[in-house]
């Protein structure tokens, strides 16, 4: 048989019979659909997380105390007992490597902040004036903390958005003096609020000079570091720089967990890739369940054209001839199925991002790829079975039935 | 000149559970290029069995068939459909059309699986249709004719590819008498232009049509009016 006939044969074979066809072609769909939605969310997921974290600030280099545990074991650390404390000097030492932009330090705490009578508790953040560039924040008034002398500092505060809300209400604040702790501090800005995000959340936050906090929490060490690279090339010399320096100030000790937003980054994309993997693989399920339901509807196809198979057998069509034309038919209908599923997932991923518009949930390539696929290999391969069973039926027997 | 068809000790057997039925019995038959013959018998005589075995539909248990010479039971399966498709057509009571096919469709059945080009295709077609009186039912689903009609197209079906001969199990029996003596007409037509016409019927009349009648009885050749049993 030609080829265009054969397909021909087979789509006319499939629309004799439209309810067995839009039942094959619908489980079809569904099963593409679903891989192309879930791995549309899952991408989407992993793309939103990312685009968070860019806003995090760029080039990006953090130094923590401590070890990392994920570093592996490290004979050296076992013979120091605790780690070295992280120091303002340490801080500005890192000023020296090349490849550092900007630097600063960080030391967290939780305090009281009041003003007029009302009192509330904050998280409070010593740092210096280079830290709203490196997080990228916004001030919605006034200024930032002054640059200086990082082991001094004046005695001003920049508030969070919702504490100017809760403190000041109506009031102006710019110029008011606070009281955080022991402490007083005038207020010199007021950051934007960031709301909700992976991002860093100043709303609730109350930021003064890094001395001063450390004088009010009454230590003289740094929760971490933040350092910007000169550039995106020059993260991991600015991570090897900042490595070398504090070792050398930390007498030859590696006591510290220097990470880089590119490796948290990965480590994110790792895991939601495998998650958008996963979230396929059972969205695969469902176009298993269709291969096996199109392997069950050929099978009752065979039974109900018996009789013409019988036909076709006396009319001098070999068994390669019938089982192609029931194979044709079974790939047919899984591409149908599959091209409806595409264009359905395609527009329920649309739909997503219509009604979420920061969720960028497109499915990935790959995904649509992989459903296609999968969709037509399980038509075809559990049409094997169907097209074999028609290719053997016995012609006599065939044509005595109705 | 070997003879069209040749059957020599031809047993066919079914087993149904625990018993035997014989359908055919040491078979001896031979069938000359462009004889016109009529099978008859009772029900269950073993007619249909024995015209299935002609069209390699079917195989003997045991015997030789041999077609135009060639032993044609030890051929594999698609020269056995090779050799229904191009010289054997089978017309059957119940016609046995394709019904989403179309008359023309339906015509050109034969030559789609045979892989014959369109262009020659309808060509044939067309002359078809018009030798069998169905120019403008071209078009129409089996549902759409009559039951002659259906037969017609059964029949031009059968005749597409030019066989050397033509199979036809009681072809009038779901046809009303003079439909029947039509389609038989059409028939024996073909036989007057050279086409070996085997048919099987129990009716009398029409089985006398024929030049040579064959008498099956329980699987065996009782009469058969060219040779002196
Ligand atoms: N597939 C089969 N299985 C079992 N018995 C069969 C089969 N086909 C035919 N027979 C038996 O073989 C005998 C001959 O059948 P058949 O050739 O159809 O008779 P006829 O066409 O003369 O009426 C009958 O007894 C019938 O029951
Ligand atoms: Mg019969």
């Amino acid at each position: 048989m030609r080829t265009p006939d054969l397909i021909r044969f087979a789509r006319d074979a499939a629309t004799g019979n439209p309810l067995r066809t839009s039942l094959l072609v619908l489980a079809m769909a569904i099963g593409v659909a679903a891989v192309v939605v879930l791995t549309a969310l899952g991408d989407g997921a992993r793309l939103y997380v990312i685009s968070q974290f860019s806003s995090l600030g760029t080039n990006l280099v953090i130094v923590l105390p401590g070890r990392s545990q994920t570093g592996g074991f490290n004979p050296g650390n076992a013979i120091t007992s605790t780690p070295r404390d992280l120091t303002i000097d340490d801080a500005q030492a890192l000023l020296r490597a090349s490849a550092v932009h900007l630097v600063a330090p960080l030391a967290v705490g939780t305090s009281e902040i009041s003003y007029g009578g009302k009192l509330r508790e904050v998280m409070v953040a010593g740092t210096n004036a280079q830290f709203i560039e490196i997080r990228r924040l916004k001030l919605a008034q006034g200024r930032f903390l002054p640059d200086g002398d990082w082991r001094r500092g004046a005695s001003e505060a920049v508030i969070g958005a919702k504490i100017r809300d809760e403190l000041f209400g109506a009031e102006s604040a710019l110029g008011q003096l606070i009281r955080v702790g022991d402490r007083r501090f005038r207020v010199v800005g007021v950051m934007a609020s960031t709301g909700q995000g992976l991002g860093m959340n100043t709303d609730e936050l109350v930021i003064v000079p890094v001395a001063l906090a450390q004088a009010m929490f009454n230590s003289n060490t740094l929760f971490r570091i933040l350092i910007e690279a000169n550039g995106r090339e020059a993260i991991e010399a600015a991570k090897a720089q900042a490595s070398e320096i504090i070792r050398q100030r930390h007498e030859g000790e590696e006591d510290v967990t220097i990470i880089t937003q590119d490796a948290v980054l990965a480590t994110f994309d790792k895991l939601l890739g495998t998650l958008t993997l996963a979230v396929a693989g059972i969205a695969a399920i469902s176009l298993a369940v269709a291969g096996i339901l199109v392997m069950n509807v050929m099978l009752v196809s065979v039974t109900q054209r018996t009789s013409e198979i019988g036909l076709l057998k006396a009319l001098g069509a070999t068994g390669a001839t019938i089982r192609s034309a029931f194979l044709t038919e079974a790939a047919m209908l899984s591409l149908a199925g599959a091209l409806l599923g595409y264009l359905l997932g395609q527009g329920g991923a649309a739909l997503i991002r219509q009604l979420y518009p920061v969720f960028p949930a497109y499915p990935p390539d790959w995904a649509v790829f992989a459903g296609l696929g999968t969709a037509l290999l399980t038509g075809i391969l559990f049409g094997v079975l169907p097209a074999r069973q028609a290719a053997r039926l016995d012609p006599v027997q065939s044509l005595a039935k109705r | 000149m070997p003879a069209l068809i040749e059957l020599s000790g031809i047993e066919r057997i079914f087993y149904l559970g625990d018993s035997e039925v014989h359908a055919l019995r040491h078979l001896e038959l031979s069938i000359a290029a462009g004889e016109y013959v009529a099978v008859m018998g009772p029900s269950g005589s073993g007619k249909s069995t024995l015209l299935n075995l002609l069209g390699l539909l079917d195989h003997p248990n045991t015997g030789i068939y041999r077609l135009e010479g060639r032993d044609v039971t030890t051929l594999s399966p698609e020269e056995q459909a090779r050799v229904r498709s191009e010289r054997i057509g089978f017309v059957f009571q119940s016609f046995h059309l394709v019904p989403r096919l179309t008359a023309a469709e339906n015509i050109a059945l034969p030559m789609t699986l045979a892989g014959i080009e369109p262009a020659q295709r309808s060509k044939r077609v067309v002359q078809a249709l018009k030798d069998y009186g169905l120019a403008d039912r071209a078009s129409h689903r089996p549902d759409q004719l009559s039951g002659g009609q259906r037969q017609r197209v059964a029949i031009a079906r059968a005749t597409i590819m030019q066989p050397a001969m033509i199979l036809a199990d009681e072809p009038t029996g779901n046809l009303d008498r003079a439909t029947g003596e039509e389609v038989m007409r059409l028939l024996e037509e073909l036989n007057q232009r050279g086409v070996t016409l085997i048919v099987v019927t129990h009716d009398i009349t029409l089985g006398a049509r024929a030049r040579r009648q064959l008498l099956m009885e329980d699987g065996e050749l009782r009469h058969d009016s060219k040779v002196k049993i």
